[in-house]
């Protein structure tokens, strides 16, 4: 498979899931694991440009596919603009559900690039924050939106 | 340059991925484990047979309760003069108890030899109602004590009982009401987790730990294990969210270190969200009766509560203070009200212990809860406007330092203000004007929802503390700070607060930064790491502004006053003579003549001569002992519409006005306001640990544990006074709890508003709202059937 744009090869046990090859094999400790059973999302990571829980995919599924995580948003011209963002607005405290937050947030500003307020707090309902009561997530989001807009 | 809104230091390697939790570190030759834990909530082991897991290849070590046994290491102290089973002997007590700790070459293999443990339980009835803990015949859950002959554990009370009661005998007016704060649970998205790793030859134990009062857990572990305090290293790493649930030390914490021991090899445990929610931690599980006594008019005489505290199978609340109840004999609130008393009794039953975990100040969330839950009832039943009542019985700016009944002495306050705030934002009058056309529109169609107003007004204390009330584990509450200064003028703080994303690596350095006339981006903050810390005990209960910040600007100040004299040997001046302005000593009456402080502590380390007596070099260390605590307050209003027909709440709007007093970086402040009341929202809608008749936890996961997101939470609005603390040296109060223990209540009020009902329990899940509109609210801490 190809991990933010670079590929790897292992044997691995069927069952071993996605997030323990990235955090465990990979040592991309960005993807964080908090629940198993899909609810609180800090395992998000782009499979093949669509958001997938890695907690609850088979490593095994992702054979030949595109993943990309946290540490792959960081471009060669700076850091993309939702973590810009999201540091502009205060939209993380303790960072654990940050990448999952920002991997959400640009797959959403990539296919609806004015988004409402509403469709951001529907777009990011699949990952929970314990920190900020999403306040700043949101304004994250929108600074973000705002900001592609003007550039 | 100091105090403001300043974006944080440690944001750039979260946003990047590079922050680093517990479960990231990977130790050469680490080994993994796993729990086995108990199906049962009570039951008698009859044996554990753990050859077959032994044998599997890539298990290392089996740990069980009779290993321990043999090194004296099977029972632990808990931190409430009580003990707590590490690994099962005699029997489980809870569904979901330490039984056995495997460890294996990799985390699958460890989970995979659990199943290979062969345990055999012979059940026994469990104690699950704690209404039915002290019954004649209920099931004893702590039989391993000589002598005991019930589940009782302390009756303690506060306040004076028979100037109350005599308050309440004449008073026009008494509104009694029960109320539940059930149990509910911290579950930060982080779990719990460790990687012990003791070094055989030199005899040190490294633990890495997610750990919110690292030295407080270095000290037990010297008690416990008998390790030498010197040769323990606690570093908590970045920590994914804490709000109590990190302050404890758990079983696994002491298995893995055992097993460490045993393999020679650093040894991770990660606890998984089942665990985390079923075992670690919970939070709440009071039963309580209010009684309010007032005027006719509403004018609160007196405040009377009896409360059934449910504290599991062991008495393991971590929290600081002298009283068993924590400090919920603040349940006065932000009245004055002259006459109040309560009596807590604590009993066992088959559930987890904990207790005080999840942002509630030692239980001030419940009386916080109880008190602003018996204003609206009493408002109900004198059918007056609960803004008005709250407006007419608030303590004065003029009475404080205020002593409440119970001896509580408040620092600060303007309360009246606040609400006010807080009433204007919210648009009141018009709110009300708007639910009685509501509610009329409602009557005549049968269709659509009813809106409700919710007020709550809460004061918190926070900042533990001073030592003739709290210690933990025998030791008073001051906290340490050490800075050093280096020769460029930049410098490094050691504090014994632990952050869990309250933003301390920014916050911190900013004080010194205000206090040095420097940058915040050249002061570094250690944090988490008790062998480059000084001593202190951890964050939690708001403390770490209140306590690590006082400590902080103490000690910034001490440098300061070293480097004036630094400066007076370099300008040949008396020390005197010299003024202080953010950054230099100039020499007063004299414009342009003076020395930065990079130049002074340039000097500081130079060949410059100095006076007799004087070291050199700017460095400095202090412990702050805390005066009192501080005590901010806020007034919180709630709008909800809920439709009858289906219970379905949907949150409006919420207006929060917050006094935390000074406040060091807005940003952060208002970030810590906004989480806080997410839980209030989650608490009074969803959130929930209850359990059947055999006592199985019925919250153990997040399908079932129901937490707010993004959809259910509202835009916040937030409104700012600030009022001083008078003893804290910059006036700043705590406040990272002060919207969890502040917005369940206002949740509730607005709800119950809407639906004209005067009481029923959280969380108002749909079913629960449906049925107090049918008139019969349910008890939701058991899950039982009546009929419906």
């Amino acid at each position: 498979m190809v991990v933010n744009g670079r590929e790897h090869t292992r044997e691995i046990e069927p069952r071993l899931l996605l997030v323990h090859l990235l955090r465990d094999e990979l040592g991309l400790t960005g993807t964080h694991w908090g629940c198993d059973t899909s609810n609180c999302g800090a395992c998000v990571v782009w499979m093949d440009d669509v958001p997938v829980k890695s907690c609850t995919v088979l490593a095994a599924m992702a054979s030949g596919r595109r993943v990309r995580t946290v540490e792959g948003l960081e471009g060669p011209f700076g850091l993309d603009q939702v973590q810009r963002s999201f540091a502009l607005c205060h939209g993380l405290q303790c960072g654990f559900c940050t990448p999952a937050m920002l991997l959400t947030s640009r797959w959403l500003l990539d296919h609806n690039p004015d988004p409402s307020e509403g469709e951001i707090r529907s777009a990011l309902s699949g990952i929970t924050c314990r920190c900020t009561g999403y306040e700043n997530i949101v304004r994250a989001v929108r600074h973000a939106a705002r900001s592609e807009a003007g550039s | 340059m100091g105090h403001g809104s300043m974006l944080r230091k440690e944001d750039a390697r979260f946003l990047r991925g590079r922050g680093r939790f517990v479960d990231d570190i990977q130790l050469p030759g680490m080994l993994h484990a796993a729990v086995l834990r108990s199906p049962y909530a009570h039951a008698r082991i009859v044996s554990v047979d753990t050859s077959a897991a032994e044998s599997h290849p890539l298990v290392r070590a089996v740990i069980t309760g009779e290993m321990l046994a043999d090194r004296g290491l099977a029972w632990m102290p808990t931190l409430s003069h009580d003990v707590q089973a590490v690994l099962a002997t005699d029997k489980v007590r809870y569904q979901g108890q330490e039984v056995a700790f495997v460890v294996a070459e990799n985390r699958y293999a460890a989970r995979d030899a659990l199943a290979l443990i062969d345990v055999e339980y012979e059940p026994l009835t469990p104690v699950v109602d704690a209404q039915q803990a002290l019954a004649p015949d209920a099931p004893l859950v702590r039989d391993e004590i000589d002598g005991r002959t019930d589940n009782h554990i302390f009756d303690w009370e506060a306040g004076d009982a028979a100037a109350t009661d005599a308050v309440f005998a004449a008073a026009a007016h008494v509104s009694a009401c029960d109320l539940l704060y059930p149990r509910v649970h911290p579950a930060p998205l982080e779990t719990c987790g460790i990687v012990a790793s003791s070094d055989a030859v030199s005899g040190k134990l490294t633990v890495y730990a997610t750990a919110q009062a690292p030295h407080a857990h270095r000290a037990m572990y010297a008690s416990i294990a008998g390790i030498p305090e010197q040769k323990i290293q606690i570093i908590a790493p970045d920590i994914g969210g804490g709000f109590g649930n990190k302050v404890g030390m758990y079983p696994a914490y002491l298995c893995a270190v055992v097993a460490s021991v045993i393999t020679g090899a650093p040894v991770k445990w990660t606890e998984d969200r089942s665990e985390n929610l079923m075992t670690t931690s919970f939070a709440r599980d009071y039963h309580m009766r209010g009684e309010i006594a007032a005027t006719a008019d509403g004018t609160i005489l007196g405040l009377r509560v009896r409360v059934l505290a449910d504290h599991g199978a062991f008495n393991g609340t971590a929290q600081p203070s002298k009283f068993p109840a924590g400090f919920f004999h603040t349940f006065t609130g932000s009245y004055d009200i002259p006459a109040a008393h309560c009596r807590v009794t604590g009993v066992y039953t088959n559930k987890a212990p904990g207790g005080v975990a999840y942002a509630c100040s030692f239980r001030i969330t419940e009386a916080s809860y109880l008190v602003e839950r018996m204003v609206d009832v009493l408002a109900h039943d004198l059918g007056l406007d609960p803004a008005a009542v709250r407006m007419g019985n608030l303590l004065r700016p003029e009475q404080f330092p205020y002593v409440c009944a119970t001896g509580w002495e408040y620092d600060s306050g303007d309360y009246a203000r606040a609400l006010e705030l807080a009433l204007e934002m919210a648009g009141y009058d018009e709110l009300r004007r708007e639910q009685v056309a509501q509610r009329q529109a409602y009557e005549e169609t049968g269709r659509g929802t009813v809106m409700g107003v919710g007020i709550s007004f809460f004061t918190e204390a926070v900042g533990a503390g001073p030592r003739k009330m709290m210690d933990v584990f025998g030791f008073g509450m001051a906290d340490g700070a050490d800075l050093r200064v280096h020769p460029s003028g930049s410098a490094v703080l050691a504090v014994s607060c632990m952050s869990q994303g309250q933003g301390h690596e920014t916050t911190f350095a900013q004080l010194v930064a205000e206090e040095l006339g420097i940058s915040p981006d050249d002061v570094e903050v250690v944090q988490g790491d008790t062998d480059r810390t000084p001593f202190g005990l951890g964050t939690y209960g708001s403390r770490s502004t209140p306590v690590s910040g006082a400590a902080t600007v103490v000690v910034a100040r001490k440098v300061r006053e070293r480097a004036r004299i630094v400066a007076a040997a370099m300008l040949e001046v008396a020390p005197a003579d010299l003024e202080w302005t953010k950054g230099r000593f100039d020499v007063r009456g004299v414009p342009g003549v003076g020395v930065t402080i990079g130049e002074i502590a340039r000097a500081a380390h130079s060949d410059l001569e100095l006076p007799e007596g004087v070291e050199g070099h700017l460095d400095a260390s202090c412990v702050y002992n805390p005066p009192n605590l501080t005590f901010p307050f806020g007034a919180y209003i709630c709008v909800v519409d809920v439709d009858p027909g289906t219970g379905q709440v949907k949150v409006r709007r919420f207006v929060a006005v917050d006094d935390c007093g000074v406040r060091i970086n807005p940003m952060i402040v208002e970030g810590q306001i906004h989480g806080g009341l997410a839980d209030g929202i989650g608490m009074a809608l969803m959130e929930l640990i209850a359990f059947d008749g055999d006592g199985n936890h019925l919250g153990a996961s997040f399908m079932d544990y129901l937490l707010p997101t993004a959809v259910e939470c509202p835009s916040w609005e937030l409104g700012t006074t600030v009022t001083p603390s008078p003893h804290h040296p910059i006036g700043a109060k705590g406040v990272g709890e002060s919207a969890t223990v502040g917005s369940p209540a206002a949740v509730v009020n607005a709800v119950l508003d809407a639906i004209g009902v005067r009481h029923a329990d959280m969380p108002l899940t749909p079913a629960q709202v449906w049925r107090a509109v049918q008139g019969r609210p349910m008890r939701t801490d058991l899950a039982v059937s009546d009929g419906w």
